[in-house]
């Protein structure tokens, strides 16, 4: 989230797309309801389904899954025709007005550089023309044709309601006015707020949905203001944190990147990292990037981390591909090349796509460790379990070790919210039986490693010999130990460079912030973007003062938020190129004359005068990009591309399948169906009563929603025979399930490029353990493709066909 | 970082025998030494997004499991209300004739804690249903003989008969916790902030800011529920359409007790029989309506026979 939850209730209008707050984030939703409740706001959800965010909301228009960037390009088509365009903003805040490079084309639904044989561009001529100074070339007038905001005009120009209409489905008049209701919010004083969850996120496409809604925001200058943002509503209560914590492997903590393999040295690493300025006077806090890194390296190896050894860089792993993401792990181990596998609180037999894949490659896997606190279906992949799991389990010679773990309410620690609080928590039980903490867990593995390494040696034992690990219980690290070595501390004196006889930073000091973070090697910070969480006045994240001076929902002492307890980020847009607050009546910061302050700290250097610094200082333009440069795989603007298995060909580009570089493994694309043979769009997704595959573990979450069904329309349901309450069986190419049906108005057919289009519905919860009844899950059918950019896998969109049958004996 | 544990010592219990004011076959009580305030649960609609928290939480804090049931092509789980689900979401799908769009309406179904209570008047167990001066109609399930007639004698249909104990069941209102200064563990746990518990005159001004918001986005009959035919309820909702409750999963229209309540069996006599003795009464009314412990058709027959007479 830029923003956070307690934020809000400061709206003007929530368009929930995307996502289904009420239902699967209700607690945070409250905010919502504050919001409506108190101030008037109007609710807007757009989805597939009529969901219980929709059942209470102001305006409800359905969308056929996976043509959200559609809809999205249509309304900003919609601002940009209608003067619904905040102008100080995007012409001060935006890159709006600088001069796109020649060469640079769109056409057909591809940009300059295609190559379709690598499904990859050449995206050389996708930047901006630099002048002789260094410095972007730009037209504040906005007449250059090759400006961005031009060019932004022209691209979406296709998309008109009776495009979106022909895409999505949506009825026209929907469209109209839900785009008038959010033109509105292009006034300086109305803000609207964007919810969205991974009803955007797992599609091919999802990095791209959600660009398009910020760019959306950024016209209407409802980005760094109270009431508005891009809020990013995480599926796990600790999500964020891992995230934040760089779980992936391509990442290192604070969304540093791990090196490639083309990066040898620190030098070549660096320099692609700590972009310089694009604008005069500009800042970029990128270019902080080594004391980041180097603080990182420092918290890792310590003493061992020197400038000799450029800090350990060659310790760290480098990377032969973009990523080792989920998909690919499943892949390699499809092929026999991956054969051990940690799996930690992870439940991939029910969570990755094409379920009989995940089991094949399962089965191929010399040994299996689960660490959970839950019997999951994982765990047990091996077990037959009749129809619900139909293996040879003879067959099978994976071994498999279950570690039981505590769950997170038998811990003490941190979790981080959506909105980018750590909040400590305490331990409210003990845990059963054998169930040991996590980190115990991974302590134990690290000793018994080392040992080996010391008692046999092996390749390249550095990394693992000259760990950190002062810990004061090296079997058990506690989370306080943890959290401070986040937060990061001073390892050796720094003098004051204004007056030497005073200490800058004194060694064995916890960091204030990360701030004064160094690339020397004198300070450690595992973080850099938890820095303050646990500082020398103690821990942060454990404060729970609700006080919140004249009402701005910041609440600044409630725990920390990262950056440097922030609770907006961008805040600095929130005020005009004077520093005066767009809505006097929503200040959040204001430049004094000699200063930023306010109620929140300032996302700015706090002396940087309004008209001279950007607000948007990450990146090296300081402005934000609705033309993304080279930094999306599929190009600058957005497009509308189909999901992989579509009901109808792409009306603006009819031989693009799906995305063009979405990254396909060689067996998958065979197995993508087609309508003619899968005539109804499937989606899949979260019910209120349950979170995940956990809850069905509880006797009364069971008993609240106690069995998996499917869900479709009426029509569709007349014209299969199909009766509520019955048995139906859905396939895809990948795969069948049996299920329950409801049959409901709340799903309708959607009329698209003039086909009738029925919806089926799919919840997520079910499996062969727990308390629930045993059921599937959508895995079972969605197709083994993620986003082109992160590689979530597409869930939300795929094609299956159902019929009605007569259900098992009960 | 150590935060000082709740306090865990049991607070002062204070809704006790002396607030009571109406109790079940058993002459009115003097009126008790204090009055205690009207209390109300108010139950805005119009925000519920039908998570089932105060469902779960209802189960929880009474201690109740329900069974893992089936999906029988609804969202309501268990079906209906039952001896261990006091309170049941119930959901709707209305298609406003007016402007042709799907309202999903989701009504958390309970007892109502009439001000006049149907159930109350119709059971024949002495102290087996009272009523306190805040509201609060209570079953003591000591006294109760299991005979269903609350069930007939409840215009909305709440209470259930256990089959394992032979008791009847439903919401409490959570006498236990509001006893002790708390509100009820549903609106403790409602995420939105849909129920709300406090005074009556609170809970009706609250009510009054709601419909004030919802007409302001269109719901011209956005109203309260506060039936008046059973007296007004202590469990009041704010509707979208007031002026068409049925369409809430059959919320009553104008719900009355059951002329024929006052008259089964002679109800009016209970409460002379139980000046003689509560315990014979009971053996007494236990032996006149044991059997399948539900009201038979034949008592009912007699029941409509005497309310062609004069009512005594
Ligand atoms: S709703 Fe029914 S059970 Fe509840 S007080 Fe009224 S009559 Fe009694
Ligand atoms: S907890 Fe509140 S929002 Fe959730 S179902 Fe119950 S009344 Fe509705």
């Amino acid at each position: 989230m830029t923003n956070s939850w307690t934020d809000i209730r400061n709206t003007d209008l929530v368009i929930i797309m995307g996502g289904n707050a009420a239902e699967c984030h209700p607690c945070g939703f409250k905010w919502v309801t504050e919001a409506k409740a108190n101030r008037g706001a109007k609710l807007i959800v757009v989805d597939p389904r009529y969901t219980r965010s929709a059942a209470v909301s102001d305006m409800y228009a359905p969308i056929r899954p996976g043509t959200d960037i559609a809809f999205l390009n249509g309304l900003i088509n919609y601002c940009i025709q209608n003067d619904k365009v905040q102008w100080d903003y995007t012409k001060a805040f935006t890159n709006a007005s600088y001069i796109v490079k020649e060469g640079f084309t769109y056409q057909d639904g591809l940009f300059t550089g295609y190559d379709e044989t690598k499904r990859d561009y050449n995206r050389s001529t996708w930047d901006y023309d630099i002048g002789p100074d260094g410095y972007v070339v730009s037209d504040n007038t906005l007449q250059n044709p090759r400006c961005v905001w031009n060019l932004l005009k022209q691209h979406v120009e296709q998309y008109t309601p009776e495009m979106v209409e022909r895409i999505c489905g949506t009825p026209k008049e929907k469209f109209s006015k839900i785009a008038a209701m959010v033109g509105e919010t292009s006034a300086k004083d109305k803000y609207m707020t964007s919810m969205y969850a991974l009803g955007w996120t797992q599609h091919s496409k999802g990095s791209q949905n959600i660009r398009t809604m910020a760019m959306l925001q950024l016209i209407l200058g409802n980005i760094g203001v109270r009431g508005g943002g891009m809020n990013a509503l995480r599926g796990h209560s600790n999500i964020q944190g891992l995230t934040d914590l760089g779980l992936m492997s391509n990442l290192i903590p604070g969304y540093l990147t791990i090196p490639t393999e083309k990066e040898v040295s620190l030098d070549t690493y660096m320099s692609t990292r700590g972009f310089k300025p694009l604008k005069p006077d500009q800042m970029s806090y990128w270019q902080n990037y080594k004391k980041f890194f180097v603080s990182f390296q420092k918290s890792m190896w310590g003493p061992a981390a020197t400038a000799e050894n450029s800090f350990a860089y060659d310790y760290l792993p480098k990377l032969d591909v973009p990523s080792y993401d989920v998909l690919r792990a499943f892949e390699l181990m499809f092929q026999g090349k991956m054969n051990g596998y940690f799996c930690q609180g992870f439940n991939p037999l029910l969570s990755f796509p094409n379920r009989k894949k995940c089991t094949v490659a399962l089965s191929k896997l010399k040994y299996l460790v689960i660490m959970d606190p839950l019997d999951t279906e994982t765990a047990r992949f091996w077990e037959n379990h009749g129809e619900h799991n139909d293996v040879d389990t003879a067959s099978i010679q994976t071994e498999v070790i279950q570690l039981p773990s505590t769950c997170f309410a038998e811990d003490e620690g941190s979790l981080v919210n959506s909105g980018r609080w750590l909040q400590w928590h305490w331990a409210g039980g003990t845990p059963p039986g054998e169930a040991k903490s996590d980190v115990w867990m991974m302590a134990q593995l690290y000793q018994r490693l080392k040992a080996l390494y010391q008692k046999e040696g092996g390749a390249y034992a550095d990394p693992i010999l000259n760990l950190t690990w002062n810990y004061k219980d090296p079997n058990e690290p506690t989370p306080t130990e943890l959290a401070r070595e986040m937060n990061g501390s001073v390892l050796e004196d720094v003098p004051d460079p204004t007056d030497p006889t005073k200490l800058l930073l004194q060694k064995g000091k916890q960091m204030a912030s990360f701030a004064t973070l160094r690339d020397d090697g004198k300070t450690a910070c595992a973080c850099w973007i938890y820095s303050g969480c646990f500082n020398e006045e103690g821990n942060n994240m454990a404060r729970r003062d609700t006080s919140d001076p004249d009402n701005t929902g910041a609440y600044s002492k409630w725990a920390f938020s990262w950056p440097v307890n922030r609770r907006i980020l961008y805040n600095r847009a929130s005020a005009d190129l004077t520093g005066k607050a767009w809505d006097p009546t929503r200040k959040l910061i204001e430049w004094d004359g000699t200063k930023w302050a306010g109620y929140d700290v300032p996302d700015i250097v706090p002396n940087a005068k309004p008209d001279v610094v950007g607000p948007f200082i990450m990146n090296a333009e300081g402005t934000a990009r609705l033309f993304a440069r080279g930094l999306m795989r599929e190009g600058p603007f957005p497009v509308h591309y189909e999901p992989f298995e579509s009901p109808i060909a792409n009306p603006i580009a009819p031989k693009i399948r799906g995305n063009p570089v979405a990254r396909v493994f060689k067996g998958d694309m065979e197995q993508f169906g087609d309508a003619k043979d899968f005539p109804y769009a499937a989606t899949s997704y979260r019910l209120t009563e349950h979170f995940h595959f956990w809850t069905k573990h509880a006797q009364i979450n069971a008993s609240l929603q106690p069995e998996f069904f499917v869900e479709i329309g009426e029509e569709l349901a007349k014209e299969k025979g199909i009766k509520s309450g019955g048995w139906v069986r859905v396939w895809s190419n990948r795969g069948s399930v049996k299920a329950k049906v409801v049959v409901t108005k709340r799903i309708v057919p959607l009329t698209c490029d003039g086909k009738k289009v029925h919806i089926v519905g799919i919840p997520l919860h079910w499996g062969f353990t727990g308390a629930a009844k045993k059921g599937f899950g959508p895995n079972s059918l969605t197709p083994y493709v993620g986003d082109a950019n992160i590689e979530t896998p597409e869930y939300k969109a795929f094609l299956v066909d159902i019929e009605p049958i007569v259900g098992p004996v009960s | 970082m150590d935060l000082p544990n709740p306090n865990v010592q049991s607070p002062k219990v204070d809704l006790t025998e002396r607030d009571v004011v109406l109790r079940s076959a058993s002459a009115v009580p003097p009126p008790p030494d204090r009055k205690l305030a009207s209390v109300a649960k108010l139950i805005d609609v119009s925000k519920c997004i039908g998570c089932k928290a105060c469902q779960s939480a209802c189960l929880e804090w009474n201690d109740m499991r329900e069974e893992v049931g089936v999906n029988v092509g609804v969202y309501d789980n268990p079906h209906d209300l039952t001896p261990n689900t006091f309170t049941l979401m119930r959901f709707t799908e209305w298609v406003n004739p007016d402007s042709g769009n799907l309202e999903w309406l989701i009504r958390k179904d309970g007892c109502m804690h009439c001000e006049d209570p149907g159930c109350l008047k119709a059971c024949p167990a002495p102290g087996a249903i009272v009523k306190y001066s805040n509201g609060i109609v209570d079953f003591v399930h000591e006294n109760c003989i299991g005979c269903g007639y609350c069930v007939k004698g409840c215009p909305f249909n709440i209470p259930r008969i256990s089959k394992v104990d032979h008791k009847a069941y439903k919401c409490t209102l959570c006498s236990d916790r509001v006893a002790v200064g708390q509100g009820p563990a549903c609106a403790k746990a409602c995420p939105t902030h849909c129920i709300s518990f406090g005074t009556k005159e609170e809970m009706l001004k609250q009510a009054e800011g709601r419909i004030t918001d919802l007409k302001s986005r269109g719901y011209a009959n956005a109203g309260v529920y506060d039936p008046p035919g059973v007296g007004g309820t202590h469990v009041i909702y704010v509707l979208h359409h007031a002026d068409k409750p049925e369409i809430y999963a059959g919320l009553p229209n104008n719900p009355r007790i059951s002329p024929l309540i006052n008259l089964w069996k002679g109800g009016a006599k209970y409460a002379g029989m139980a000046i003689m003795g509560i315990t014979a009464a009971v053996g007494l009314l236990h032996y006149v309506v044991a059997g399948a412990n539900r009201v038979k058709p034949e008592d009912e027959e007699n029941a409509k026979k005497l309310a062609k007479g004069p009512a005594s």
